[in-house]
């Protein structure tokens, strides 16, 4: 009885403080990862998956273009640097401006459609801006990819940061991060976030509400793509190299499986879903090539048996528990 | 006679070479309660949907409070005081009670705040807790909505439509697939609801809505066919021979 108090109570405080409880355990992350390398990564695509979760599992739209985002978020604020010579926040700024813009177009394009359309148009337009960048190869490096992003130090306020030294860049980057997160808790939070949701469990009445179900879903989606753009423009200062991969179709069913993995409609989920597949990933490519097929049947098991993903799982436990206790 | 609050004038749906409704012409006085009825058929769903703004009429046109309302979008029809429950119960079920209301009220306070807790707005959640209480569901305002029984969806169908405060209340067979209990539960409330505000019924059953309406407007194979008070209905001759299948 004790126990179960205890995990009640541990439950609604991290449904309330979830911002807090993220930030808690993404502080302590890169102590438990076997190289810090691997932590920047997670930090990275978690985003990019939280983002991505923002239209799949709060609004029920599956977009699989969500690597144009990413990958423009990299490119821009490569370019930033690269071509333009800009500081590494301003790059960070055209990196997300950039992704929101391309988010708006491929938006107001998709939401015309629904289900399955709404996956193959994101698709398709996804892979348009996959070869537009390939082929601007003055710009972008074409297939070698954007190379040269340099940024060794930052300067913070006169406070000079070793940007090359992994555990500074993992809490520099955790800084961008933290303030997606708390951006995206408030969205969820608002009656905006009300409204996603009364979308995804059912259109026809949400309008029948009086809300205006397309303006809506296009907000969300360019909001989705802003957040997707920041974790490319910061994956781009991480690696100093954008690689033309960050386009392709591929990078946006990783965003598909890392919230699957982790909890589709989770705030944490997605985070979880990242760490889980980067580090299978990470595993298994040390002892096969074929890490795929790896990464493939551990999917495929969550899939069948635990749909609501890791995260999902874990909550849906503990809520229930939380419901026996009380009287 | 003061002015109609809804006037639907000539309207025509087709659907391809279907026919649906053909050139019908009716006007609803405010404050009244009016059903709409006829056999399977009769085009009274095409009717509702075209009235409550989920597709626009082909032909004619549809006048609210003196404002041609033709082809307005479903949102702008809610924004503007013609509220609808569906006849397929139509909820957010994977929402709690309380938050389906929550949302739905949410509609004349806030639509697109992104960064202001919704927490923060007492009166919306003290509105739709108002609301629970209207339509007997109060005590299940935590459950999910898909875990309530269908005649408490569909009350809780009825309580987010009064969310926005409606001049208009549109209802597709309200009593569709309700327990007898149910169904008298259910009619209380319409009876209640008619003393407030506008209600037009779409209903199939005749019996349900003669002793419930003022008015009745019949129709048939897409067309109007009678109009009139429930005795002037049924000592009709028209209606007896197409709807009570007698002469």
């Amino acid at each position: 009885m004790n126990q179960a108090m205890t995990l009640a109570n541990s439950f609604n405080w991290i449904v309330r403080h979830r911002v807090g409880a993220v930030l808690f355990c993404l502080i302590l992350f890169p102590l438990l990862m076997p190289y810090e390398a691997l932590a920047i990564n997670i930090l990275i695509f978690g985003l990019y998956a939280v983002g991505f979760n923002l239209l799949f599992g709060y609004t029920g739209m599956l977009s699989f273009g969500h690597a144009a985002f990413l990958g423009v978020g990299s490119y821009l604020c490569g370019i930033a640097i690269v071509s333009g010579g800009w500081p590494w926040w301003a790059a960070i700024v055209a990196g997300v401006a950039a992704a929101s813009l391309v988010g708006l177009v491929i938006g107001y394009l998709a939401i015309r459609t629904r289900g399955i359309y709404f996956s193959m148009v994101t698709l398709a337009l996804g892979q348009i801006v996959y070869y537009v960048f390939y082929k601007a190869e003055s710009w972008t490096g074409g297939e070698n990819g954007l190379r040269g992003i340099r940024v060794e130090a930052i300067n913070l306020l006169g406070w000079q940061l070793d940007f090359l030294n992994p555990i500074t860049k993992y809490y520099l980057i955790l800084v961008f991060v933290a303030a997606a997160l708390w951006f995206v808790s408030r969205v969820l939070n608002s009656p905006f976030g009300a409204v996603i949701e009364a979308i995804r469990e059912n259109e026809q009445r949400t309008a029948a509400c009086g809300f205006d179900v397309a303006r809506a879903k296009l907000l969300v989606f360019v909001l989705s793509a802003a957040v997707c753009g920041l974790a490319g423009a910061l994956r781009a200062l991480h690696l100093s190299i954008v690689p033309i991969d960050s386009l392709h179709y591929l990078q946006s069913g990783q965003a598909v499986m890392m919230c699957l993995l982790g909890g589709m409609g989770t705030f944490f989920g997605p985070f979880v879903g990242a760490a889980l597949f980067l580090y299978l990933e990470d595993v298994s490519t040390a002892v096969t090539t074929h890490w795929m097929a790896l990464v493939g049947v551990v999917f495929m098991v969550f899939v069948l048996f635990f749909p609501k993903g890791v995260w999902g799982s874990v909550l849906h436990w503990l809520a229930r528990k939380a419901a026996t206790e009380k009287p | 006679m003061s002015l109609p609050i809804l006037e639907v004038e000539n309207v025509t749906k087709r659907f391809g070479n279907f026919v649906a409704l053909n050139q019908v012409s009716v006007a609803f006085q405010p404050g009244k309660l009016t059903a709409i009825i006829g056999p399977n058929g009769a085009g009274k769903s095409t009717f509702f949907n075209v009235v409550s703004g989920l597709f626009a009429p082909t032909e004619g046109r549809i006048r609210f409070q003196g404002r041609d309302i033709t082809g307005l979008a479903q949102h702008e029809f809610a924004r503007i005081g013609i509220a609808k429950s569906f006849q397929i119960t139509n909820v957010f079920k994977q929402l709690s009670a309380h938050e389906n209301v929550r949302v739905a009220a949410q509609m004349r306070a806030s639509r697109f705040a992104l960064l202001r807790p919704r927490d923060s707005m007492k009166a919306l959640i003290e509105q739709a807790d108002a609301l629970l209480e209207r339509v007997g569901l109060a005590a299940l305002r935590n459950k999910t909505a898909a875990d309530l029984a269908h005649g408490q969806q569909r009350a809780l169908e009825i309580a987010m439509a009064l969310a926005s405060d409606p001049l208009l209340l549109l209802m597709d067979e309200p009593t569709a697939g309700m327990s007898p209990e149910e169904t008298v539960v259910m009619m209380r409330l319409i009876v209640e609801l008619s003393q407030e505000r506008t209600l037009v019924l779409v209903e199939h059953k005749m019996k349900l809505v003669m002793g419930l309406c003022e008015r009745l407007i019949v129709l048939h194979h897409g067309e109007f066919l009678a109009e009139g008070t429930p005795d002037e209905i049924r000592n009709n001759s028209d209606v007896r021979r197409v709807y009570l299948g007698e002469g």
